[in-house]
């Protein structure tokens, strides 16, 4: 109970670091630029180039016939926007205690200011990625409804909980065990292909559905598509709402599990 | 009002096997020993059963030698690791200077860091906003503020950290050994900033391995040694202890080294012909001055004559091998003749570290001339004062012919130490004075 106390008194203590978090995310945009001659127009370019590679292979190459629905290139980049980020934010945050190592070991600082970070910085990413897409929702005339939209940042809060959750318990136990970082790069390209991303749920069997249904991204990615691509109301908000609750649960489980391993960290890394 | 409040602090790092350091996240599910992996297989105190206290606006120098658990104690207080066991409380805002622009990006400018930075230790945009010109000044970066920081010297880097470090307005300053950053302009802005902190009532902790800062600056210092608490009082007092008990140790060290020079020595085989030993022709060697600034350790000679011991002792006769500059030293050979000789001269060599002779003399350039030697003898040379600048000397002790035939020669066997409190410089120290006129004066500055 002493140690969830503790727990609770630096999760509330990490609101006074919101000035911290926030230039460090700052800092982290400005830093990956430096020295491009484009520089934070990358963030643009790099999924205007992508949606447009999309745009061109089934156009020409992958053609799916008898789709009344809008490109299909659209339907994917639905997914593939949400899940860069949180793909990003994991990897990124698996080694980045590692790489932060001189300030935990040598500044008295705040050592989950750092994964949070990351998962902060690769939001942004993720938001400067959105005109993107949105332009080529609007220029494909496909309608979009503003009770829909109304879900959006809903589904975001809900990913960020959840990516944060992620971060957490990866960036804590990746210092312990270092090899954490090359499973992680096969596990999340299974993880990849085991939502809903660049086939349609719809689409699946009802038992791969059911397995589908297991894993979390499935929900948020779902929601995506409904709120952005498919049209008609939000079918799915139910699982939202639980992934939501579970998201909650699982963060401070994470943030538990990194509270406990806090004190090693100055020794290990 | 206390600052720093130690009460039986102990830090008990982890320390984990050979096995351990391979063991991956594969092997730990596949044993099942993802828990017990996450123990330590073995404990090391860095620091042990530490207390004591410092008053608001005292300063506290903290020495000890390289291990002892200084920095840790350090951290200890700055927060960054916790007591093991024990209490510890710090009153007041802490800025700990242990590693400068720890937290520095280097892609991005000097501006921008210091913002960065100034956030992490603590402050606002808008303090560091109201200290940013000082900060700059301080560091002697005006030019280079919007350089990214890779760029920068090693130097420019430690300095912008120092600046932003010290701008941070601490009520506890503590300083891990940084005052090495900069040329001696920046250090002594630095020491003139540590006054002013004094000045103005902050409590300082200070490591350093500057003795001196310690005996001038502190109010109090700690010597810590191996993790526990040696000392803790008068700076003088402590830093004398220290001083003594340094000098114990090297005096340990350079017998162990002597002793396994000699034996190195002497599993040269001493019926070799001498030649084999040392290239050059050993007559040469015992007279020719050219060739005594050759240092190459070693032993030889027929032995006809052999020296069975050297001692070195200081004024108290006993054995030594540190000796303090302008001391006694006497150095004692004990020699063996079976048969009786009457063709032998002694000589004796001393050499600084960088194989220069110092002095060398022997019984036939002083006009002895000798007569006879059998059994057991004693030959012992008395230096009354020895004027040597500090540092560590080798000795050539040897008996020969007149004419150089060795009889057994010691080339750099036996090491001593000379410890002086005036940093001086050369080889050899003159006795001397200064004298000056009533129109310029000094001050015996509080010494080191």
């Amino acid at each position: 109970m002493a140690r969830l106390g503790s727990m609770l008194h630096n999760l509330v203590r990490l609101a006074r670091y919101r000035g911290l978090i926030q230039s460090l995310v700052a800092r982290e945009l400005k830093a990956r630029y430096r020295g491009s001659v484009l520089g934070f127009f990358w963030s643009f370019i790099n999924p205007l180039a992508l949606l447009i590679i999309y745009s061109i292979v089934f156009k020409y190459f992958l053609i799916r016939g008898e789709d009344k629905l809008p490109p299909y290139e659209v339907f994917m980049f639905c997914g593939i926007l949400p899940w860069t980020w949180f793909s990003s934010s994991l990897l990124e945050s698996s080694g980045v205690l590692i790489s932060g190592g001189n300030l935990i070991k040598k500044v008295l600082f705040p050592a989950e200011v750092l994964p949070i970070v990351t998962v902060l910085a690769n939001m942004v990413h993720f938001f400067l990625g959105l005109p993107i897409l949105l332009g080529f929702i609007v220029y494909n005339g496909m309608p979009l409804h503003v009770g829909e939209l109304l879900w959006f940042p809903i589904v975001v809060v809900v990913q960020l909980i959840l990516t944060l959750g992620f971060a957490l318990i990866l960036s804590a136990l990746t210092v312990h065990f270092r090899d954490l970082r090359d499973i992680l790069q096969n596990l999340m390209t299974f993880w990849f292909f085991t939502t809903p991303i660049i086939y349609r749920y719809t689409d699946m069997k009802p038992e791969v559905m059911r397995w589908l249904n297991l894993n979390p991204f499935t929900h948020i990615v779902i929601t995506y598509q409904e709120i952005l691509y498919f049209p008609g109301p939000v079918g799915h908000w139910y699982w939202l709402l639980v992934l939501g609750v579970i998201s909650i649960v699982f963060f401070l489980f994470g943030y538990f599990v990194f509270d406990r391993l806090r004190d090693t960290f100055a020794e290990e890394v | 009002m206390n600052a720093i409040e130690l009460n039986h602090v102990t830090k008990i790092y982890q320390r984990y096997n050979r096995r351990r350091q391979f063991a991956t996240l594969k092997s730990a599910l596949l044993s099942g020993s993802l828990i017990r992996d996450l123990r330590p297989d073995d404990t090391f105190a860095a620091v042990r059963d530490v207390s004591f206290t410092v008053p608001r606006g005292r300063t506290l120098g903290v020495i000890g030698r390289n291990g002892s658990g200084k920095s840790t104690l350090l951290k200890l207080v700055a927060g960054i690791t916790k007591p093991s066991t024990g209490h510890l409380t710090v009153n007041g805002r802490i800025s700990a200077l242990i590693e400068l622009g720890a937290g520095f990006h280097p892609e991005i400018s000097g501006r921008e860091n210091v913002f960065i930075n100034g956030i992490m230790l603590g402050l606002s945009k808008k303090e560091i906003s109201r200290r940013f010109d000082e900060i700059v000044e301080f560091a002697e970066l005006r030019d280079f503020i919007d350089a990214p920081v890779k760029t920068y010297s090693s130097g420019m880097y430690m300095r912008l950290g120092f600046a932003v470090a010290i701008h941070v307005d601490p009520e506890v300053l503590l300083v891990d050994e940084v005052l090495a950053v900069g040329d001696e302009g920046f250090t002594h802005r630095c020491l003139d900033k540590f006054a002013e902190f004094k000045r103005r009532g902050k409590t300082i902790l200070l490591v350093t391995h500057s003795l001196g800062l310690v005996e001038r600056f502190c109010d109090e210092a700690l010597w810590m040694d191996a993790g526990s608490m040696q000392a803790l009082g008068d700076p003088k007092r402590v830093v004398g202890a220290y001083i003594t008990d340094v000098e114990a140790s090297e005096e340990e060290q350079l017998a162990a080294g002597d002793a396994r020079a000699r034996e190195a020595a002497t599993t040269v085989s001493p019926d070799e012909p001498a030649s084999a030993v040392l290239p050059d022709n050993p007559i040469e060697t015992a007279t020719g001055p050219a060739d005594m600034f050759r240092a190459t350790e070693g032993r030889w000679g027929s032995r006809e004559i052999e020296i069975t011991d050297v001692a070195l002792m200081g004024s108290d006769g006993e054995r030594a091998h540190v000796f303090h500059s302008g001391g006694r030293l006497d150095i004692r050979l004990k020699l063996r003749a079976p048969v009786a000789m009457t063709d032998f001269v002694v000589g004796v060599g001393i050499f600084n570290a960088e194989g220069v002779c110092c002095y060398g003399t022997n019984t036939d350039i002083e006009e002895l001339k000798a007569e006879r030697i059998l059994g057991d003898a004693e030959a012992v040379f008395s230096i009354e004062s020895l004027d040597l600048v500090e540092g560590t000397y080798k000795l050539d002790v040897a008996v020969h012919k007149m004419d150089g035939y060795p009889y057994d020669y010691h080339r750099l066997l036996h090491t001593f130490r000379i410890k002086s409190r005036t940093k001086d410089v050369g080889i050899y120290r003159p006795r001397h004075e200064w004298q000056f006129s009533d129109s310029m004066t000094f001050r015996r500055a509080s010494n080191q």
